[in-house]
């Protein structure tokens, strides 16, 4: 239907979109396409965001809007949320997509009970028949099912797990608009007061297209080194088991599983990992799953596509040296 | 002020899930339902702000059928004063109907300053019942905090985020979604748990109205291929490089 109008909220990192959010964006052209007609209206929010939202125009946005207050300095969810909000107000959208990062996670319940409408969040896949009205799946109970569901409020708001859908480029005619937002800083009921960031230009955990991960097996936090070198050759982001962030060897933020981060890279490569199911609820939507472990009874095993028996401090080395051999050749 | 915590009943993380053959949702036949998990982080903190005079009560409410009254108990015995039930037997309702629900229970009472969520439910893990909840009550809201101190009228979190961890001043009153870090809970004495079954629980209802969001299935996620082990030790390695470039093409 030609009234069919999905917002995309599109995250900015180090002054680049978030991978997931192009995702959204191609989603959405997706959608419109199957109600045959429609908008793609294209979100950016932050002071700066204006300099670089023509990138955005690529992957085939109707419109693009920004908001871009000089006091917006990085994310504020309070302030990211009611910006969004009050854009959604004025452009009544039939579907809101953002993608499903931890920022991500933060701001779309805020803008879904701002508008008065409830949320799917984290889903892995999207349907949406010939109105723009979509159905979506999202994995429940740590993986161990999946739920469809239909949301009856309008608009629609949807967060979608980050590499669940390809990203799409696009012909669009966008013009950048900018609008203002209706409040001030001093209008917030909270402020960050300091942001510690962790020095690194790698993908975060759950967007990375390719995740190394160690756990107890690797023996102690020195051994983590082996693997980042693999993670060096392949552009790879390291990740780790429960037990090896409890034992302090790796920070929190680095965790895989059902209490800590939920992935789906084309690649996800574990060592010396045991497999119990809340490790899997964090991987198992990977694409392709690596496992070396020197048990062949390793339940990791059952969730692989591909697994080596070994001592991984052997394997590891030996991959990491065919790996290069590869690039070297092309 | 008072501190309000909001606990949900879900399966233990190693409960064995069976979808109901109708697909309408889990079979629960033997599933001990447990606190979730990082809703014991924000009892814990609770507790911990009453013990350090912070915090005059602490009040847990839960949303779900009658036997969630096990897991709010499970709170008192951790040293809450009193739990309400906000009963519901729908099965599945989504986020923001619960989080309405929750600001119905919360609007009833006075003095609340401080609000404290799990950052996540570990069954559906939506992470947004906690700031659906702080936008219905007009209330502010920081997600995956690990670390509060409460001040006048203001508290100071340190939150966990992507890449990155901030410093948030947060005016209150205000709902904090708990993160794993923030503390360690305590287990409940027997003392405790007995002292527990004294304490006041109170039942109310909330009218939902038209369900906002239905589940049209619930499946088993989707059978894998069994993997192949591709060999031993790092002779297999080759062998694995050349599967994952021309079979997985994923290098
Ligand atoms: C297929 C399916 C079937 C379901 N069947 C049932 C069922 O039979 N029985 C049932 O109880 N639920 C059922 N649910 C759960 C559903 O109703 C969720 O509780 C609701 O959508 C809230 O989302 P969440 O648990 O993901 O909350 P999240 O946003 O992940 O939770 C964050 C925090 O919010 C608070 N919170 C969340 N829910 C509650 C609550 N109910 N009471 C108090 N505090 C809460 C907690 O502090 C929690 O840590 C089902 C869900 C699905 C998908
Ligand atoms: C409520 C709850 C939530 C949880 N959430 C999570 C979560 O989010 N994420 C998570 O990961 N876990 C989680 N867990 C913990 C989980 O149950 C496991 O304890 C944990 O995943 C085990 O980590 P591991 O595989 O590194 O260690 P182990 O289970 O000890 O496995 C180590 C493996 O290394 C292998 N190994 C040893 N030496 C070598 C070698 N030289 N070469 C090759 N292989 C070797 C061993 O054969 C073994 O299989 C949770 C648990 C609970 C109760």
């Amino acid at each position: 239907m030609a009234d069919t109008k999905v917002l995309v909220f599109c995250e900015v990192q180090r002054g680049r979109f978030k991978k997931g959010s192009l995702e959204a964006l191609s989603e959405a052209k997706r959608i419109v396409g199957k109600a045959g007609g429609g908008s793609v209206v294209a979100v950016a929010v932050g002071n700066g965001v204006g300099d670089i939202a023509g990138e955005l125009k690529a992957y085939g946005p109707d419109r693009v809007i920004v908001c871009a207050p000089d006091w917006l300095e990085g994310y504020n969810g309070e302030a990211h949320g009611r910006i969004v909000a009050e854009i959604a107000k004025s452009e009544a959208p039939t579907a809101i997509l953002v993608t499903a990062t931890l920022d991500g996670k933060d701001l779309a319940p805020r803008v879904a009970a701002a508008l008065g409408v409830t949320i799917a969040t984290d889903c892995t896949a999207i349907d949406s028949d010939g109105d723009g009205r979509l159905s979506v799946v999202r994995p429940v109970y740590a993986g161990k099912a999946y739920a469809t569901i239909k949301i009856a409020d309008t608009p629609q708001v949807v967060s979608l797990r980050p590499n669940s859908v390809p990203v799409a480029e696009a012909e669009g005619a966008a013009a950048v608009e900018t609008v203002e937002p209706s409040f001030g800083a001093g209008d917030l009921r909270y402020t960050v007061k300091a942001v510690n960031a962790a020095k690194t230009e790698k993908a975060d955990l759950t967007e990375a297209d390719r995740v190394v991960s160690g756990g107890r097996g690797l023996k102690g936090p020195e051994h983590f080194s082996i693997l980042e070198e693999l993670a060096e050759t392949i552009g790879a982001t390291v990740g780790a088991s429960r037990a090896v962030v409890d034992a302090g060897w790796r920070p929190h933020a680095d965790q895989i599983g059902q209490t800590g981060k939920t992935i789906a890279p084309t690649l996800y490569l574990g060592f010396g990992i045991s497999g119990a199911i809340q490790h899997l609820a964090g991987m198992s939507t990977s694409k392709c799953i690596v496992a070396v472990n020197k048990d062949p009874e390793a339940p990791i095993f059952k969730a692989a596509d591909y697994g080596i028996v070994g001592d991984l401090f052997e394997v590891v080395p030996a991959l990491t040296e065919e790996l290069k051999k590869l690039q070297a050749d092309g | 002020m008072k501190v309000v915590v909001c606990c949900k009943r879900v399966p233990p993380t190693d409960a064995r899930i069976k979808v109901a053959s109708d697909g309408s949702g889990i079979d629960e036949e033997g599933v001990q339902f447990v606190l979730n998990p990082y809703d014991e982080f924000a009892v814990e903190e609770a507790v911990k702000l009453k013990e350090a005079g912070k915090a005059e009560e602490v009040i847990v409410v839960g949303v779900g059928p009658a036997d969630t009254a096990a897991v709010l108990k499970n709170a008192l015995a951790m040293g809450a004063d009193r739990a309400v039930l906000v009963k519901d037997d729908a099965g599945y309702r989504d986020p923001l109907s619960i989080a309405r629900a929750l600001a119905d229970a919360i609007g009833a009472e006075e003095g609340v300053g401080l609000v404290l969520c799990g950052r996540q439910s570990v069954d559906q893990q939506s992470l947004a019942v906690g700031p659906m909840l702080a936008t219905i009550a007009g209330m502010g809201c920081v997600m995956d905090v690990v670390k509060v101190e409460v001040g006048d009228g203001t508290a100071s979190v340190h939150r966990e985020a992507e890449g990155r961890s901030e410093d948030i001043e947060v005016k209150l009153p205000a709902v904090l979604t708990a993160q794993r870090g923030l503390n360690e809970p305590r287990y409940a004495k027997l003392k405790e748990i007995l002292k527990a079954k004294k304490k006041p629980f109170a039942e109310r209802e909330f009218d939902f109205g038209e369900p906002r969001a239905t589940i049209e299935k619930l499946s088993p996620p989707p059978e894998r291929q069994a993997g192949k082990i591709v060999g031993d030790g790092p002779g297999a390695v080759p062998e694995l490089v050349k599967l994952l470039r021309d079979e997985a093409k994923v290098l």
